[in-house]
């Protein structure tokens, strides 16, 4: 069995996993932890829409 | 300016103490966390690290051998290899389940070795958590 994803689901899987264990392994109390996953993921989405943006005008 | 209050941290404790923690969480992906009994975050690190890497299996990804030549070659397969390596016990079942896979062009292809690489990537970290806990420095 082969699994194919688009560019955007594949970045926005490894946003969600790569905020969730920077959360947890980074952060002391669950509060924090949990702040810093969506904090990160927002982050990441910003980064994935404004480099998606910034490609699509370069390439006009 | 005001400075920073430097950090305090308690005396290493033993090697017994901590490198068993060490290998189980580098073997068995979460596998420290659960060792030393914290069983959520174990599960959430082990998902997180399983679910990167089986995706990555079944996207074809490119398992990294050893390689030299140019620098950027060397730090790349090398790197790689101890990324995919970090991944513990399901890379070495991945080796004596006889998965191959080559390295070619393509963005699933290229998507999945980078999946296998993170998989590595965070089960480093998650050895580094179970470590800070195991010898003290956090809960």
């Amino acid at each position: 069995m082969k699994m194919a994803f688009t560019h955007f689901e594949t970045t926005l899987l490894l946003a969600l996993f790569s905020s969730v264990v920077l959360g947890v392994v980074t952060k002391r109390t669950d509060r924090e932890r949990l702040m810093y996953g969506l904090t990160s993921f927002g982050y990441f989405l910003a980064t994935i829409f404004g480099l998606g943006w910034l490609m699509y005008l370069g390439h006009r | 300016m005001s400075e920073k209050p430097e950090v305090q941290y308690p005396p290493l404790p033993p090697v017994s103490k901590w490198l068993p923690v060490l290998l189980v969480a580098w073997l068995v992906p979460g596998g420290g966390h659960f060792y030393l009994k914290r069983t959520y975050r174990g599960l959430i690190l082990a998902g997180c690290i399983l679910l990167s890497f089986v995706i990555g299996l079944m996207m074809r990804g490119y398992m990294f051998q050893p390689a030299g030549g140019d620098l950027l070659t060397t730090v790349i397969y090398y790197g790689g290899f101890m990324a995919d390596l970090a991944t513990g016990l399901p890379f070495f079942m991945t080796k004596w389940f006889g998965y191959e896979s080559a390295d070619v062009a393509g963005h699933v292809v290229d998507y999945g070795t980078k999946f296998l690489v993170a998989a590595g990537l965070f089960n480093i970290l998650a050895m580094v958590d179970a470590w800070e806990i195991a010898v003290g420095r956090k809960d």
